[in-house]
């Protein structure tokens, strides 16, 4: 017997305040309209006469396009504010921009910023429902959501998994969130990095921490190679390039050596071709990099319904 | 016109006195401590079940005047000195000029002078402009009532040019408070490094950031032998450093913030920018160690770091808030709470942390009731309980974490060179 769980959260801020249950939820119902972005006709009407607005703060463009696509696929009518063309170019708050969106009657708000706890910040500023898309270096829930959505779908399992993260820990977003949604559903985290990389106290959210990329391949089921951002070697915390690679860049021979035949490889994009990732590793069989973009959208439709369905419901019960 | 003041506890560490009695208070100054009758001309101030104690005396206020009139100026952060018991407050020299020339000291004493409800004993800059790079004319800003010379708001990174301000404030008798920050470690740090900053996603500022210039300025005080008092100490080995300085007999002197001593940076997790201080909020172990360095001597004072911010500015992504919290309204309740209820001070003793001890260190002739001493007497209600509400507040900001919490300890009556200007928990 499945034990019934009710969706109550009305923000995704985090995969940090989400239960287990609630995860799975989330995965369960992605797997539900996976089905539909496969159908030649990919769309369905549950959130028809829904606004939702895409607050993009950073640049991106496979999120937004991503969760532009989910909201579509579920027929909501979308709009999208990118800083370029925002008026943050003319020095009005974020709780000012947000407030004017929703006097315009919104439903929904995703935001991507380069602050951590933006959303957060948003989601006390206004009445409507707020998805992180990333916020600095904090949280990027549904990113995470998809990585183990896949790993989920490839392996069949999350629990007793190996998973090993590398690359620059300490500034991602995805790392943080792989970890609590990989270590809530029982997997087995290590995240690998340079030591100029790691951020202080990591091991207290209960991973293994190495800076020897052969150890974190070794026995792993699946590694999640995160971006190299160049600009970081301005900082001091990478010597050069070269050096990078050499340590830490994940490359066919590398694996050959060092991981289970089997191995699954993935990458939240966009990939430093031979920085992080080498081609050969990246375009190779194990690779699941094109996979987790599909199941992005499934998984950003399954999160956009349920917080849908939430407000439903509160705005249901404020009336009566 | 003569006030006595009946039936209170009275707590004079200065003359070590503790007891229930009276004090009388005539022509601007302390008349008599001890059992008194009133005559018909004598306004009585009731204070049973009170503690009637010298004036408290804040060692690290910013007043933000001149320059940030729209955050706090002078008549408005005395006002909420007064709400917190402090009846003199040092203004740190960050202002827009900072202050580092007589005409800027004189004008924030004259001011305050004007307004006769409290005393401001300027901060000069200890470098010119704060920018670090050459001392300031402390011998003019002396003259004109600085007792002590700052560069708070950040530290002075070049050891030499501290090293030759130090000295030279040395020969002048002026108190050195460092506010303690190596300014490349902390670069783009928002809160404390640790577990939380890496959870919440937040740069954070390395404990060693504070520890290596407390370690420097320390031995550039065993060097010059200038009076260093090392401001808002936040962390464990800097209470530490402060303990071993004092048992080599370095004159070296500290103080605590009361957020430092209650707060920790995992309430940080709610992104609530009035969280965001400098230095950091720290660990509990830290907490703990500020605790212990107040109950054994190590820090001396406890001094409240107010600095007032708009709300449109706090009101904003953690990254892009300013540093600082107000404080001068709540230093008292939390001290009596974190403390004084938890036993690591004696109500005695927190009242030499407020009153004897920054008068002692400064060389100011306040801080006590000794007679014939200017009549600075705060009354204070130890048990009472109060919610801190937003629109109660008397600074002109209102950056607080502490806004809706229940406190205890509540100032009711305060005395200003012989005038009440505090009269049952309202400003006259």
């Amino acid at each position: 017997m499945k034990k019934t769980v009710v969706w109550e959260k009305k923000h995704l801020l985090g995969i940090e305040e989400l239960s287990k249950e609630e995860i799975i939820l989330l995965l369960d119902q992605a797997e539900s309209f996976k089905e539909v972005v496969k159908r030649a006709i990919p769309k369905v009407p549950p959130l028809r006469g829904k606004t939702i607005v895409n607050l993009f703060c950073e640049p991106s463009t496979r999120t937004r396009t991503s969760f532009e696509l989910a909201a579509k696929r579920l027929s909501a009518d979308t709009v999208s504010v990118a800083t370029s063309s925002s008026s943050f170019l003319k020095g009005e708050t974020l709780k000012d921009t947000a407030r004017n969106l929703e006097a315009m009657n919104i439903d929904m708000i995703i935001i991507r910023h380069s602050c951590a706890g933006a959303p957060k910040f948003l989601s006390e500023c206004v009445n409507a429902s707020v998805v992180n898309a990333g916020d600095g270096s904090h949280e990027h829930p549904t990113q995470a959501l998809l990585d183990v959505f896949t790993l989920r779908e490839k392996l069949k399992k999350i629990e007793g998994l190996k998973v090993s993260i590398i690359g620059d820990i300490e500034h991602s977003r995805v790392a943080r969130s792989n970890i609590w949604a990989l270590t809530k559903l029982g997997a087995k985290v290590t995240v690998c990095g340079p030591r100029t990389m790691m951020p202080a106290g990591i091991e207290k959210m209960g991973v293994k921490v190495t800076c020897d990329v052969n150890e974190a391949l070794e026995g792993a089921d699946a590694i999640n190679v995160l971006r190299i951002q160049l600009e970081r070697q301005k900082q001091q915390l990478f010597p050069s390039t070269r050096e990078y690679v050499r340590n830490f860049g994940i490359t066919k021979d590398r694996l050959k050596k060092h991981a289970k035949k089997d191995i699954l490889i993935l990458h939240p994009g966009p990939i430093n071709r031979d920085v992080e990732l080498s081609q050969d590793a990246a375009d190779g069989e194990y690779s699941v990099i094109l996979e987790q973009v599909t199941n992005g959208v499934a998984v950003r439709m399954a999160v956009l319904f349920l917080l849908s369905t939430t407000r439903q419901i509160i705005e249901q019960a404020q009336k009566e | 016109m003569k006030i006595l003041i009946k039936n209170g506890r009275v707590i004079d560490p200065s003359q070590g006195i503790d007891k229930k009695t009276d004090v009388l208070v005539e022509k601007g100054k302390i008349a008599k401590t001890g059992n008194c009758a009133a005559d018909k001309e004598t306004k009585v101030i009731d204070a049973a079940g009170k503690i009637v104690c010298p004036g408290f005396i804040d060692m690290h206020t910013h007043l933000r005047e001149p320059g940030r009139e729209d955050k706090e100026t002078v008549e408005t952060g005395l006002r909420a000195a007064v709400a917190g018991g402090f009846t003199t407050v040092c203004a740190m020299p960050n202002t827009e000029p900072a202050c580092d020339t007589q005409s800027q000291a004189l004008f924030l004493r004259e001011k305050a002078a004007k307004l006769g409800t409290g005393t401001v004993i300027p901060v000069g800059a200890i470098t010119k402009k704060r920018e670090g790079k050459a001392i300031s004319q402390m011998s003019e800003l002396k003259d004109a009532g600085c007792l002590l010379v700052s560069d708070d708001g950040s530290g002075v990174q070049d050891a030499a040019v501290m090293r030759r301000a130090m000295e030279y404030a040395a020969m002048l008798g002026l108190v050195v408070s460092v506010h303690c920050e190596e300014k490349t470690l902390a670069e783009n740090g928002v809160m404390n490094e640790g577990y939380w900053s890496t959870v919440l996603g937040l740069n954070g500022i390395p404990r060693e950031a504070e520890n290596i210039m407390i370690d420097r300025d320390i031995k550039l005080a065993e060097l010059t032998k200038a009076k260093l008092h090392i401001a808002h100490v936040s962390t464990k080995e800097g209470v530490e450093m402060v303990r071993a300085a004092k048992k080599k007999g370095i004159a070296v002197t500290a103080e605590a913030t009361p957020h430092h001593f209650t707060l920790t940076d995992e309430e940080v997790k709610t992104y609530n920018t009035n969280l965001k201080v400098n230095p950091p909020l720290r660990t509990k172990d830290d907490v703990e160690a500020v605790k212990k360095g107040l109950k054994d001597g190590t820090i001396d004072v406890i001094a409240t770091d107010h600095a007032p911010h708009l709300e449109s500015e706090k009101e904003r992504e953690f990254d892009f808030a300013p540093f600082g919290m107000i404080g001068l309204e709540t230093a008292l309740a939390l001290a009596c709470t974190e403390l004084v209820d938890d036993g690591y001070l004696t109500m005695k003793e927190l009242i030499q942390k407020l009153a004897e001890n920054p008068a002692k260190i400064l060389g100011y002739e306040k801080g006590t009731l000794k007679e014939g001493a200017a009549a600075d007497i705060t009354i204070f209600d130890p048990e009472k309980k109060w919610v801190y509400e937003k629109n109660k507040i008397r600074s002109r900001s209102a950056n607080s974490p502490f806004i809706g919490r229940e406190l205890k300890g509540k100032v009711t009556d305060v005395i200003v060179d012989g005038k009440i200007v505090m009269k049952e928990e309202e400003l006259v």
